[in-house]
């Protein structure tokens, strides 16, 4: 059965207070979720009292400087900070996004950050992707061909074709959408999840790939593409603005027309 | 013959598995928005009726017919339905087989009870 509740051990806590903003005007706080599988501890919420004048606009920044001014044990993941590696991740004041991407100043109050949801956490704010990571992988996601490579010459594609991609290419496979979606929460180790999808589409819709048909079975079966219920957060949350949700909806038609 | 008509039908017959399911429950969906109507305004017509009214209304084969088929779309509807539900949240492979299974063959006898009672009347 589906789990509802926490289990007990992961039930989160109240943490520590700090406050490092004594004397600031623009004050701000930031709760992070903390936990250290080792401790055999229970997760805790930590919350930090900064001042906004140390460090940049986005939260990514404000992460930076509590981790090298306030707390050194604090533990996430980041690294090209303007939205492009996906690795910042996580869930801020309620929504996955990208923490080097989303601005301080688009939050009224205190700002909450948990890690990714219904994810295995490694520590603190880093999510284990290896599930996400290995259904990345059964997608194939490379152009596979049957003809021969055309000589002198590489598989050229048409503008027309190539604007099939738009909306596609852009993904960074942070994973935000697919752990938004309570269908993969529930069905993780079957439903691929609607980043998982996006990028089977881009290469399903690819003019140069040659394994359409292939690449559509492996995706007719109950679990890898029919438990998207068109719940739409994956939509909805996605950092980059695209729309996973049309993409899967533009496989299921296909599914239907080609047995017409 | 509009070949494009046939389409959706064609593809209810052709397809089997999972891209049926997906298929058929639109279908049965779309269906049964005016089927629907039509059986709530039947029954609000109908409200005060006494049996042999009833009885006459189920006799006329118009009547008969649209029963059938709202019967037919409705069960078809929620046996696919719940075929969504508990392939969502029953985790355990064989727990899913055996509910899959018993909520088939329950659908299908409540269906079929209901089939034979409407066409039972119409054959008084």
């Amino acid at each position: 059965m589906a789990e509802f509740t926490l289990p007990k051990n992961s039930k989160i806590k109240p943490g520590k207070t700090i406050s490092a903003a004594n004397g600031a005007t623009r004050k701000k706080k930031f709760s992070i979720y903390r936990w250290e599988p080792d401790s055999g501890k229970n997760p805790r919420l930590d919350t930090y009292e900064v001042n906004l004048d140390n460090f940049g606009p986005m939260v990514l920044d404000a992460m930076i400087y509590i981790k090298n001014e306030i707390d050194s044990t604090l533990t996430f993941r980041r690294s090209c900070r303007e939205g492009i590696c996906g690795s910042c991740a996580m869930n801020i004041g309620g929504t996955n996004t990208l923490a080097c991407t989303k601005s301080i100043s688009e939050f009224n109050g205190d700002i909450t950050i948990y890690p990714l949801p219904h994810m295995p956490v490694v520590k603190d704010l880093v999510p284990d992707l290896t599930n996400f990571y290995k259904q990345y992988a059964s997608i194939k996601p490379w152009l596979q061909t049957k003809t021969a490579a055309p000589k002198n010459t590489e598989r050229l594609q048409s503008k027309e074709d190539r604007e099939k991609l738009d909306g596609m290419y852009e993904c960074i496979l942070c994973a935000s959408c697919s752990t938004s979606c309570p269908s993969y929460w529930w069905n993780s180790k079957r439903y691929l999840g609607p980043a998982i999808l996006l990028q089977a589409y881009r290469w399903i819709v690819d003019s140069r790939d040659e394994a359409t048909t292939e690449r559509l079975n492996k995706l007719e079966d109950s679990f890898s593409l029919y438990r998207c219920h068109t719940i739409m957060n994956c939509t909805n949350t996605c950092p980059k603005g695209l729309n996973p949700a049309k993409m899967i909806a533009e496989i299921k038609k296909l599914l239907v027309s080609r047995l017409t | 013959m509009n070949i494009k008509l046939l389409a959706p039908l064609r593809i209810l017959l052709s397809a089997s598995g999972v891209v049926h399911h997906w298929w058929a429950q639109r279908l049965t969906a779309v269906v049964l928005v005016p089927l629907s109507l039509w059986f709530v305004y039947s029954l609000a017509i109908m409200h005060s009726a006494d049996y042999e009214t009833v009885i006459l209304w189920l006799n006329n084969l118009d009547n008969c017919l649209l029963m059938l088929f709202f019967i037919f779309s409705l069960y078809y509807h929620a046996m696919l339905g719940l075929q969504v539900v508990i392939e969502d949240y029953i985790e355990s492979d064989w727990h899913r087989e055996t509910l899959l299974l018993l909520v088939k063959i329950i659908t299908f006898l409540a269906a079929s009870a209901a089939m034979i009672a409407i066409l039972y009347i119409y054959g008084l």
